[in-house]
């Protein structure tokens, strides 16, 4: 093709990448007033444009849902149902983040154009990361969320572990985004493709020819989108980063880039890796004798399993949500396993509850952060009697991430055991691990609660603590729709159903 | 009669909670009032389903349903029939006294009461629950109030208990949730041909498809039904946490754990393990081990109970020796045999609310249960000393007695099942009256008789309020006892039917379809 050709379908792209350039256009707007408006009294309004930003992007979005499903940039982007559900998701957390970050007091008087600004361009790359279908641009956003996210885990200067976190990630970061990129390379060897489309097509040759640079590429990869995710065993990074990192970050990382790295690993192996079943049209096949369908299953069980068991074992709340967050990857990891449309379905929905019931619980923590000043576990006892309303809500958000009803957190894990049952014998064995890890994860849970509750408060602490007016409004708009959606969920469910329509890539 | 008279049942204790959690926690009579107001009303309700219910009819009474989630084919869907008709009694009476019993606690009234009217509806719940999901989620609801109940009100290992008991429970609900998903896949809706939770179209046989006509399926789920209800009621191995739950809850939550919590697990395997897959619950291995398990229960439960000295842990293991009697009864597919079995629950829920009661009354005076730190409390005690005779000769399984019949219908039942040869372990099993008979006796005589302890020359007597908690189902044991009828008549239709559905249904272990 020539030139012209290339420049006509790149501009012709552009009306349908209003989204992300809304975001390129609060990013600059962000760095122009920290620039121009006086330090300490521009923090309130680049907080309020970056909010702006994002909730016009969140429009922007959504009008897009009415357009057809279609290939961009010459097969670099995809627009399609797919991608905006996880853009809606990202923007969402972007925007509590961004509530979390103005309410908490760990960022007050700290400049705070950087940090805003790093979020945006995070939230741009998470955008890409969905609709990437090129080799090559996964590769770029993941770089972009992963250098944004280095500097914003390290963003509280002079807190040594704020720097460990940012150090740690960076590290880890490089090495597994470096496997990844190799593995790339044997795929691009074999095929000569760099798109997910053609590679799709050219893979049962690959596969025939070199099984098993075939299987080690997928597991280069791998290790790429399981950092992402936290999965086991490339989570190391995990615990200290979100331990280290600002709270509200910590917030936004557990569930952000946590939901991009599923939006890419989901695409990639539904377009990329397998091809409809001839039989039924919910159904995908692997391409070839590659059996990566099982990896993921064993990464799965391996993931909640580790993660669960050295929660148990956390003192520091923040510690512990952390090794909770990498369990949660290894439940939403049982959709995708078994390459369905239930399966998808089942681990989408369940990244919205998990979106709510996690960002929950850490606003909680923030809540507890600033009035006690500690996210030790022991330091939470009776904390129940001296900040009920946190306290409420904490339990709430604990027991939907335990998977109880009437929760979200209880639906979520119900469509994934749902998919697991259906989709067959061989894979009951996972949804039992499954069901035995929630109720390992049941017990540290509980402790949280235990020590809130169930210990009172010594006497020189039996005081009320003072919650500000906002943290209890944040707290209860993230309390409602855990229960509403635990009791009435059909208006998500379908809102979810409707998102699992991939761009089939037809050239 | 009221209309959706199980609706209101089930969410009236809900709507009490909401009034509860508006009022301020200071004031602690009209939070207490409230609460006892709608468990009242909850009894009268349970009454108007008592006096409309249709004792001629198998099928489901006062039935109410409604389209929940469309796409999963999930439905509000409730009714009653013989079996549930008197747990729903049992619940509703149970609730209330229990209500009554909790008026002397003294921190976090609030909380405790809205906690208590979850608990109680998700008990409701159950028992009228016709769709597994809805099953599902009322079991699961009942977790989490029971978990503070006995964790922030509860005795000095109340938080050891607390966890215990949810972590058993979850684990059994957990599997419970594995076997409900393959039966849903697996079980046409014979109406759409699409999947159903509908526990009367699991029933049917005809409906199943899919892997479920493969037997191994068959005996996998019904192992994960078996785990999860045996966890409930509880059968032994998984007994443990029940000692520990009962004696360190407060008396009024031990009352309803062993009234009502205990039931659903038996409830459970009546309604859902033996009608959806009864091939399975037939199947030798699991019938034998079903009937093997009950006998450990009666025996070892009643040994444990003649070993202890706190006289909580003394009734609480009596429950698991008695809760063993049900299930024999239940084992031997007789309607005389199930019959004997629900009416046990019945009578040992009321039977079992009353020494808990008991113990309670002690306790509070004494502030020790230790069995050897009392006697002679006859002496100082006479009406409690006669209303706790009452109450352990009733559990004893005296001769005009609410157990006795039940107890012995059980018994029969099981001795002359014709389906299976059940004699010797039935034999073995009534060794557990005598040595129910035992430790009553030998109970009583060292609590009530004997050398009075000079500590307790000015133990009060009984009062007021512990008088409304225990009379009632003090009479309930005499009036069943002579004419147990009153329930009998209810359950009667429904369980022979249950049973001959069971003994005839086919099985799938034959290649049958």
């Amino acid at each position: 093709m020539e030139f012209s050709h290339f420049l006509q379908i790149n501009l012709a792209s552009l009306p349908y990448f209003i989204p992300e350039l809304m975001l390129v256009a609060t990013l600059l707007a962000l760095i122009i007033i920290d620039l121009v408006m006086k330090k300490p009294s521009s923090s309130g309004w680049l907080a309020v444009v970056a909010l702006a930003g994002v909730l016009i992007t969140l429009i922007t979005v959504v009008n897009q849902y009415n357009l057809d499903s279609r290939s961009l940039f010459n097969g670099m982007l995809v627009l399609d149902h797919f991608s905006l559900f996880f853009k809606v998701l990202f923007l969402l957390a972007a925007s509590l983040a961004i509530l979390f970050s103005m309410a908490s007091i760990e960022l007050a008087g700290r400049p705070v154009g950087e940090y805003f600004t790093l979020l945006i361009a995070l939230v741009l790359g998470m955008f890409l990361m969905a609709a990437s279908t090129n080799l090559i641009m996964i590769y770029i956003s993941i770089e972009l969320v992963s250098i944004s996210s280095f500097v914003l885990a390290a963003y509280i200067k002079r807190a040594t572990r704020s720097s460990e976190a940012g150090l740690k990630y960076a590290i880890y970061g490089a090495f597994s985004s470096g496997l990844m990129l190799y593995g790339f390379s044997l795929l691009y060897g074999l095929t000569g493709t760099l798109d997910l489309y053609q590679l799709a097509n050219l893979l049962s040759d690959a596969v025939a020819q070199n099984p098993l640079v075939v299987f080690l590429a997928v597991l280069f990869i791998l290790a790429g989108f399981g950092y992402k995710i936290a999965a086991v065993p490339f989570h190391f990074w995990a615990p200290d980063v979100y331990e280290g990192a600002p709270t509200p970050m910590t917030a936004f990382f557990s569930v952000g880039p946590k939901a991009a790295g599923f939006a890419l690993l989901i695409r990639f192996f539904v377009s990329g890796m397998s091809q409809p079943s001839l039989v039924e049209s919910t159904v995908w096949q692997a391409i070839g004798n590659v059996n990566w369908p099982q990896l993921l299953a064993v990464i799965s069980a391996a993931t909640m399993t580790l993660g669960n068991l050295i929660a148990l074992v956390q003192n520091n709340v923040k510690r512990l949500l952390a090794y909770s967050s990498i369990a949660h990857a290894g439940y939403a990891l049982m959709g995708t396993v078994v390459l369905t449309q239930e399966g998808y379905f089942a681990t989408l929905f369940y990244l919205v509850a998990y979106y709510l019931m996690n960002m929950g619980a850490f606003l909680v923590v923030i809540v507890f952060q600033d009035l006690i000043g500690s996210e030790k576990i022991d330091d939470y006892r009776g904390l129940g009697y001296r900040a009920p309303l946190p306290a409420v809500a904490m339990g709430l958000f604990l027991f939907s991430l335990t998977g109880l009803p009437p929760t979200v957190g209880f639906i979520g894990k119900f469509y994934l055991f749902a998919a697991l049952i259906k989709a067959g014998e061989q894979y009951y064995w996972l949804a039992v691990v499954g069901v035995l890890n929630s109720v390992v994860s049941l017990y540290y849970y509980v402790k949280i609660m235990k020590y809130m509750f169930l210990d009172r408060p010594s006497e020189e602490k039996a005081t009320a603590l003072p919650v500000a007016f906002g943290m209890n409004i944040m707290l209860i708009v993230l309390m409602v729709p855990i229960l509403l959606f635990g009791l009435y969920w059909a208006p998500l469910q379908e809102f979810t159903r409707n998102s699992i329509q991939f761009f089939t890539g037809v050239f | 009669m009221i209309p959706n008279i199980l609706s209101v049942i089930v969410f009236l204790p809900v709507v009490g909670m909401l009034i509860v959690l508006l009022l301020p926690k200071e004031k602690k009579t009209a939070i207490k009032m409230v609460s006892a107001v709608f468990t009242g009303l909850q009894v009268i309700i349970a009454w108007q389903i008592y006096v409309n219910f249709d004792t001629n009819t198998t099928s489901m009474q006062f039935v109410e349903q409604v389209k929940w989630i469309e796409s999963f084919n999930i439905w509000y869907f409730v009714g009653i029939d013989g079996l549930s008709v008197s747990m729903v009694l049992l619940t509703a009476l149970l609730s209330f006294i229990a209500i009554v019993a909790s008026w002397n606690i003294d921190r976090a009234e609030k909380a405790y009461f809205a906690l208590f009217l979850l608990l109680d509806a998700g008990m409701m719940g159950v028992f009228v629950a016709l769709d597994f999901f809805l099953f599902y989620i009322f079991w699961e609801v009942m977790l989490l109030p029971m978990y503070f109940l006995i964790g922030i009100w509860g005795g000095p290992r109340r938080e050891y208990a607390a966890i215990k008991f949810f972590l058993y429970t979850l684990l059994g609900s957990v599997l419970m949730l594995l076997a409900l998903l393959v039966l849903y896949f697996n079980v046409k809706d014979p109406v759409t041909g699409g999947h159903t939770f509908n526990m009367l179209h699991m029933m049917d046989q005809a409906n199943h498809a899919g892997i479920l006509k493969q037997f191994n399926i068959r005996l996998l789920v019904y192992a994960a039904l078996f785990i999860g209800f045996a966890i409930k009621v509880p059968i032994f191995p998984f007994h443990t946490w029940l000692p520990d739950a009962h004696v360190e809850a407060p008396t009024p939550i031990s009352v309803i754990l062993a009234g009502v919590l205990l039931k659903m697990g038996t409830y459970g395997m009546l309604r859902i393990s033996f009608p959806i897959l009864p091939d399975a619950m037939k199947w030798e291995p699991f019938l034998y081990g079903f009937v093997i398990l009950a006998v450990i229960n009666i025996v070892y439960g009643s040994l444990c109970a003649m070993a202890q000295t706190d006289l909580k842990k003394l009734v609480a293991y009596s429950s698991i020796g008695h809760m063993g009697v049900v299930l024999l009864g239940m084992a031997g597919l007789t309607s005389l045999g199930m019959n004997g079995a629900v009416l046990q629950m019945f009578n040992h829920g009321i039977v079992s609310g009353m020494l808990f009661l008991l113990v309670g009354v002690i306790y509070d005076r004494a502030h020790h249960r230790e069995i050897s730190g009392f006697g002679g409390l006859a002496s100082q005690m006479p009406i409690y000393t006669g209303i706790a005779s009452l109450a352990f000769f009733a559990n004893l399984g005296l001769p005009g007695l609410n157990n006795f019949i039940s107890e012995a219908f059980s018994f029969l039942g099981a001795f002359g099942s014709e389906a299976f040869n059940l004699k010797v372990y039935t034999i073995i099993g009534t060794l557990g009256i005598i040595l129910t008979a035992g430790y009553m006796l030998w109970t009583l005589q060292r609590v009530f008789f004997g050398p009075l302890n000079p500590k307790y020359v000015n133990m009060p007597e009984v009062n007021t309020r512990e008088l409304i908690t225990l009379v009632p189902l003090g009479i309930l044991v005499i009036v069943l006892g002579v004419y147990p009828n009153l329930l009998l008549n209810l359950m009667e239709v429904s369980l022979n039917n249950l049973v001959q559905t069971v003994l005839n249904a086919p099985s799938f272990l034959l290649g049958m379809q």
